[in-house]
């Protein structure tokens, strides 16, 4: 009472009530907040990526391109066949590859590669892209997505896990472009 | 009899609705309200009602898990007794709903009811369309098919263009770094739960502000919106001129709403359920995912945005829209109201009408795409074919084999990707045609390291030979000149053995 006029003991208990839901809150707060974040805070520093074997060299000859599949490292129990993922896999000549992701690097969509056109294209919005993966026609921002691949024992793996997304284009508007020749 | 309303009674006495009840039912609206114009909101509601009893009987049976949903689908299409039913009910009353919203939208817009002192219900408005279109894409993600998995796919796409949140966005929609398990169960969620949740709280207050407020008058062109007046001129007119809700002007709502759950169920029964399409495979790559339609105009819209636009647009576009819509009460919220005297208000609801009709249109027959199995699946007509040297029909299996015909077409049929060929010699020359061909441009791939020399003279002949009867192909004059009225000297440029 000598403290504060205004403030009664019913008061004072009133607000002491608020101030402890609003410490019990904080506490609770942070394992949720934590839960909800736990996609993201797991893949950090990129754990979610790791090498799969795609098959041996000898399944891809030589200046052509195959499609190959490969069950993603990173599963949960109820995936089902959401975890199977194609790529596209170009053999140059002996050790040298290019892998690249289904996925068009416009939105996604599952691009198809056509041998006799040496084209990807993709059924979604018409991007076309040449044989290398660069971007040929259509929306696209940039060339098809690659995976880092090593050729090992006669085996080729890639590094995956992640849905490629055109993420990293937004970075490269702002990379300084080389002046023009 | 008496028990009946002795049992009333007894209810009431403990819960006092009844008197409450009467009073917002029976509460006075102006006579000019009860009106077929003024029946969308209600009918929404209605069709939302349908929505939660169909949802709440699928989820009886939907698996909402990445390996079962697929077949939990064909379950309730082909072996639960109407189960096909139910789903169809759910598919058209989602396309329905949509399809009401925006129409309520449209007519509140044009008889200025978004103005004072009903700004805040407009903007609880946009935030129930937003919620709205959140369930239809939510629900199509549900019925997790091909074209889910790869829609999936575009809205991670679009997401991962946010700059430097993007990547985690991603993961968060995802909840994981591929579209697997974890995303459908929370797409489940929010379809089930915080969505509906958030739509029934907004549709209380919605409805709130209705009865608080009063219903908006029938404009009247000339009688002018002012703060200050406002309230009180609405309170006499709903004195002078008004009659109770109920039974004057509910009626309408009635008829209305009953007829939308009818066209609902008759659509359900005549088309029946929507998919699920083939199975969400990430590795069966034949196939050409699509939105449902009330995403279409976006589909449309990607497909003809310049690369350099792309990510600019999808980011600031939405933006700009949403605040336009939520400061349209706070910079217009008085003066008049009749659409009559609002051109520039019917003019943009005429534009968007017809933007949003003509994108929708396009995307159903995607002219932008190669029509994959053109070169394979539909033969050149015989008329290009005939009367033509060796060299030309051989430029001719050239154009089939080279996939040119999945993005030209040739008498109607092929790709739409690129400009029909049917008079290209008379556009182009026989050098541009090369060039073209071989340096590609204007949205054509680059052919030059793909077509043999002898490939690309065999097609440049072929092409030289398409050129309507009665006009003749483009020449180069300064080859003539050159050379002389003979100077085209390659046989391939000899014209055709046209009759």
């Amino acid at each position: 009472m000598l403290i504060d006029k205004t403030l009664s003991r019913r008061g004072l208990f009133m607000k002491m009530g608020i101030l402890f839901n609003g410490l019990v809150a904080t506490a609770l707060a942070v394992p949720i907040v934590r839960f909800l974040l736990a996609s993201v805070t797991r893949g950090r520093a990129n754990r979610y990526l790791s090498w799969v074997s795609l098959g041996t060299v000898s399944q891809f000859p030589e200046g052509e391109t195959r499609l190959a599949t490969f069950r993603n490292p990173y599963v949960t129990p109820t995936d089902g066949k959401t975890a199977d993922t194609a790529c596209w896999v170009r053999r140059i000549a002996g050790d040298q590859f290019q892998v690249f992701a289904i996925n068009c690097a416009h939105l996604g969509c599952p691009v198809r590669w056509f041998p006799q056109s040496s084209l990807f294209m993709c059924p979604c919005h018409g991007g076309a892209y040449y044989q290398d993966g660069s971007r040929a026609s259509g929306p696209p921002e940039r060339g098809l997505f690659q995976y880092q691949y090593k050729v090992q024992d006669g085996l080729v793996s890639i590094q995956a896990g992640e849905l490629p997304t055109p993420g990293d284009a937004t970075a490269a508007l702002f990379e300084k472009r080389p002046p023009c020749a | 009899m008496r028990l009946i309303s002795q049992i009333g009674e007894w209810f009431d006495q403990r819960l006092q609705l009844a008197a409450p009840i009467r009073e917002v039912a029976e509460h006075p609206v102006p006579k000019s309200t009860a009106s077929w114009w003024y029946v969308f909101g209600s009918a929404a509601l209605v069709v939302f009602l349908l929505q939660i009893v169909t949802g709440i009987m699928l989820a009886l049976i939907y698996v909402p898990s990445a390996s079962e949903a697929w077949s939990s689908l064909q379950n309730l299409n082909h072996d639960v007794a109407l189960g096909w039913f139910i789903r169809a009910l759910h598919g058209w009353g989602s396309n329905f709903m949509v399809a009401i919203v925006l129409i309520h939208m449209m007519q509140v817009f044009l008889f200025g009811a978004f103005k004072f002192p009903r700004e805040l219900t407009w903007v609880i408005g946009i935030f129930l369309l937003l919620m709205t279109l959140g369930m239809a894409f939510t629900g199509q993600v549900l019925r997790f098919d091909q074209d889910a998995y790869w829609g999936l796919g575009i809205g991670a796409s679009i997401a991962s263009r946010v700059p430097i949140l993007g990547p985690t966005i991603v993961k968060l929609m995802l909840g994981g770094p591929i579209i697997a398990g974890a995303t459908l169960s929370r797409f489940f969620a929010l379809h089930v739960f915080v969505i509906p949740g958030m739509l029934i709280a907004f549709v209380g207050l919605h409805l709130l502000m209705v009865i608080k407020l009063g219903i908006n008058e029938w404009p009247m062109p000339g009688r002018l919106v002012k703060k200050a007046t406002y309230e009180s001129e609405y309170h006499k007119l709903t004195m002078k001129d008004g009659a109770p809700f109920v039974p004057y002007a509910v009626w309408k709502d009635m008829f209305f709403a009953a007829f939308i759950l009818l066209a609902v169920a008759a659509c359900a029964v005549y088309f029946g359920p929507f998919g699920p399409t083939g199975q969400p495979d990430p590795t069966i790559i034949q196939t050409v995912p699509k939105p449902d339609y009330f995403f279409l105009w976006l589909y449309a819209v990607l497909s003809f945005l310049p690369p350099s636009m792309e990510t600019p647009a999808l980011l600031i576009g939405p933006v700009i829209i949403l605040g336009a819509l939520l400061l349209l009460p706070f910079l217009s919220g008085e003066g008049e109201k009749s659409w009559r005297r609002r051109p520039i208000a019917v003019l943009t609801i005429l534009l968007v009408a017809v933007m949003l009709a003509t994108l929708t249109h396009l995307a159903g027959y995607t002219p932008w795409s190669p029509i994959m199995n053109a070169w394979s699946a539909e033969p050149i007509p015989a008329r290009f074919l005939q009367h033509r040297t060796a060299l030309e029909r051989q430029g001719a299996l050239v154009f089939q084999a080279k996939q040119c015909h999945n993005c030209h077409s040739l008498a109607g049929e092929g790709g739409q990707r690129g400009p029909a060929l049917d008079s290209v010699a008379v556009q182009l020359t026989q050098d541009q045609l090369i060039r073209q061909v071989i340096q590609g441009g204007g949205n054509m791939p680059a052919y030059g390291k793909n077509l043999s020399p002898a490939e690309t003279t065999a097609l440049v002949a072929f092409l030289q030979t398409l050129y309507p009867a009665g006009q003749s192909p483009a020449r180069d004059a300064s080859r003539a000149r050159a050379f002389g009225e003979s100077g085209e000297t390659s046989s391939a440029a000899r014209p055709a053995n046209r009759p």
